[in-house]
């Protein structure tokens, strides 16, 4: 039997999304070979996170009281000690910003492999297939991993688990060291305010690093003016300066769902596509077949952006 | 002060490829300095322009081969590199985590900077669980997805920004040393200058097998195996519109008619 512990993650008093999907994980996990699910929900008000995960195939909640928000060493410390406590075979942590910060520490502390960034995972009790992606999503790879392992995955993989689950929630007591603590999070910031708000357009016309120069935006905004639709963009583009953070699409830029994605050079990395699934209809123009853009995508014109744009603003003109 | 940046050579993918057994075959791979490691490269460049770095040295993993994409790094300004490439590692299709902990936390411990820069993750396995993974080997602190760093360093403590998802930053204080992952955006990566690149022919490259870093073989044994490698199945049955791009723009026109979304 392979018992899992999974982790949960918040933020500003909610839980985050993938918290219900990583219970869907760990519980098809733990189903393969008829073992347990445990949670742990680490800092903040615990009691009702603990309540809300208490969903569906849930067997044990472990609670940490220990402060507000975000703590990657309290984090690792809790983990670890739940570790040596409930010896799972496999601790998941989601591959949130958060969970990159702690689940390689938990990972190298308790002399673990770790596999990042999973989209489906499957065990016989021993061995551990991973399924991930390499080179920003052109392929598709399955790894094995032998005994224990961490493994953290891809939000919005699995589905939220639902349903009302009758775990046990019970209180761990964690011994933090606090000798041991050696950053302090002082606060948070929202970035990316301003003029436009990309995430109410209803037509976007989203340009990428295939734009290759800022002298060549004009031809997006023509395009868009002519549309009457807002610019928006992949992150290199803000990297540069080219366009302000706010038009941003992604996992940390914004989300978006207007009637119309236009995808102009943009390869559709799992950050951005993070951003931009939930749009109605998706265009790509792409002059790679093989983009991952491509499989999100409804309709698509495989050339180069540089005739096809000019040829679509003067439709419109 | 002294700043230790990772630098890894990253295998590029060309548009169209095939896959031989768990490998891209090679005559469609390129090779380029991590996307995430010149940002890296160019914060701690940046430092000692300041005068608060007095050195920056790279460490890279790699073959001979990647000699060109290092030199790239010093080009831009470090002062020298170590390449760590042993017959061991040779035969290695997936280094995974471990393995590159193991190594490059031997480099870490014997050139004891007070800060060490990596890449938040590489372009081509995209890990991103290196760094931080080093720190906790080696005791030192860590944050993941810097987007910015004071270089004031007040009492020896690194201030940063963590960019978490959407849109939100974390404002963090990190004791030093410290191993920071750096994020794509905290600066404006330089090009080398010709006389940059003239420079880093004779900047000192140092290279060390596993033993000489004190590393056993067996610590490259990846524990994780690499079975399988394919092309991901589309989710969507993407409908490609063919021909000229007036008519594959017309039909897109007629799309976004179709839509009531254009004029
Ligand atoms: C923690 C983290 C968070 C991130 N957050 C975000 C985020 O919020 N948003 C985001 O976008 N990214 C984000 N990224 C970055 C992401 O991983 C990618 O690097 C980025 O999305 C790539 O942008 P791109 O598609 O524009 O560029 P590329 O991947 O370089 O793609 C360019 C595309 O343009 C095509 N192209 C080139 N020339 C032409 C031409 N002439 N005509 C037509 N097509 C052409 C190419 O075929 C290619 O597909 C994040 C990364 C990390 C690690």
């Amino acid at each position: 039997m392979t018992d899992v512990l999974a982790i949960t993650d918040h933020r500003r008093g909610d839980l985050r999304d993938v918290s219900y999907e990583i219970v869907t994980a760990g519980r098809q996990l733990a189903d393969e070979t008829g073992g347990d699910l445990h949670l742990a929900v680490i800092s903040g008000t615990v009691d009702d996170f603990a309540e809300k995960v208490n969903r569906e195939g849930v067997d044990a909640i472990h609670t940490v009281d220990y402060g507000e928000e975000f703590n990657h060493d309290v984090y690792t410390q809790a983990i670890t000690q739940l570790y040596d406590d409930l010896a799972p075979q496999y601790v998941l942590a989601p591959n949130s910003v958060n969970g990159l910060d702690y689940a390689p520490a938990v990972a190298n502390q308790l002399d673990l492999p770790i596999v990042t960034d999973t989209i489906d995972l499957e065990t016989d009790g021993e061995t551990l297939i991973a399924t991930r992606e390499m080179y920003g999503g052109k392929v598709e790879t399955t790894n094995e991993l032998e005994g224990p392992a961490v493994a953290t995955i891809r939000s919005t993989e699995w589905p939220k688990a639902e349903g009302t689950g009758d775990a046990s929630i019970e209180a761990f007591d964690a011994d933090i060291d606090e000798g041991a603590i050696g950053s302090t999070v002082n606060g948070f910031e929202e970035v990316a305010g301003g003029d436009v708000d990309i995430s109410e357009a209803d037509v976007l016309v989203s340009v990428g690093r295939g734009i290759e120069e800022e002298d060549n935006l004009p031809i997006i905004e023509e395009l868009a003016d002519a549309l009457d639709a807002t610019v928006s963009s992949s992150r290199p583009i803000v990297d540069n300066g080219w366009l302000p953070k706010n038009r941003q699409v992604g996992q940390s830029g914004k989300v978006v769902t207007p009637d119309v994605y236009i995808a102009i050079g943009i390869s559709g990395a799992v950050q951005h596509v993070a951003g931009m699934k939930g749009s109605d209809t998706i265009v790509a123009i792409n002059t790679d077949p093989n983009a991952p853009i491509m499989d999100i995508a409804d309709f698509a014109i495989v050339d180069d952006l540089f005739d096809v744009v000019p040829a679509l603003t003067e439709e419109f003109q | 002060m002294k700043i230790l940046v990772t630098v890894k050579e990253v295998a590029t993918v060309e548009d169209e490829f095939e896959i031989q057994g768990t490998e891209i075959a090679d005559q469609y791979l390129g090779a380029d300095l991590n996307e995430w490691d010149d940002y890296a490269i160019e914060e701690a460049v940046q430092l000692q322009e300041e005068g608060i770095a007095d050195e920056v040295v790279t460490v890279t993993i790699g073959p001979e081969d990647c000699e060109q994409t290092i030199r790239q790094a010093l080009a831009k300004g470090a002062d020298r590199a170590v390449r760590v490439w042993d017959d061991a590692l040779e035969g290695v299709d997936l280094l995974d985590v471990n393995a590159k902990t193991e190594i490059l936390s031997a480099v870490v411990e014997e050139e004891d900077p007070d800060l060490v820069l990596t890449g938040v993750q590489a372009g081509d396995d995209s890990f991103a669980a290196t760094g931080v993974s080093v720190a906790e080997n080696l005791g030192f602190q860590w944050g993941a997805v810097v987007n910015h760093l004071e270089h004031g360093f007040d009492d020896d403590v690194a201030a940063v920004r963590r960019e978490l998802e959407g849109g939100v930053e974390e404002l963090t204080d990190i004791e030093l040393p410290a191993v920071l992952t750096i994020q794509t955006g905290i600066n404006e990566p330089r090009y080398a200058s010709l006389r940059g690149i003239r420079q880093a022919q004779q900047k000192p490259m140092n290279v060390q097998s596993l033993g000489d870093i004190g590393v056993d073989e067996s610590a490259v044994d990846s524990e994780l195996e690499l079975t399988d490698m394919y092309e991901p199945e589309s989710e969507s049955d993407v409908t490609v519109w063919e021909g000229s791009a007036e008519e594959t723009a017309s039909e897109l026109g007629d799309l976004l008619r179709d839509k009531g979304v254009a004029p």
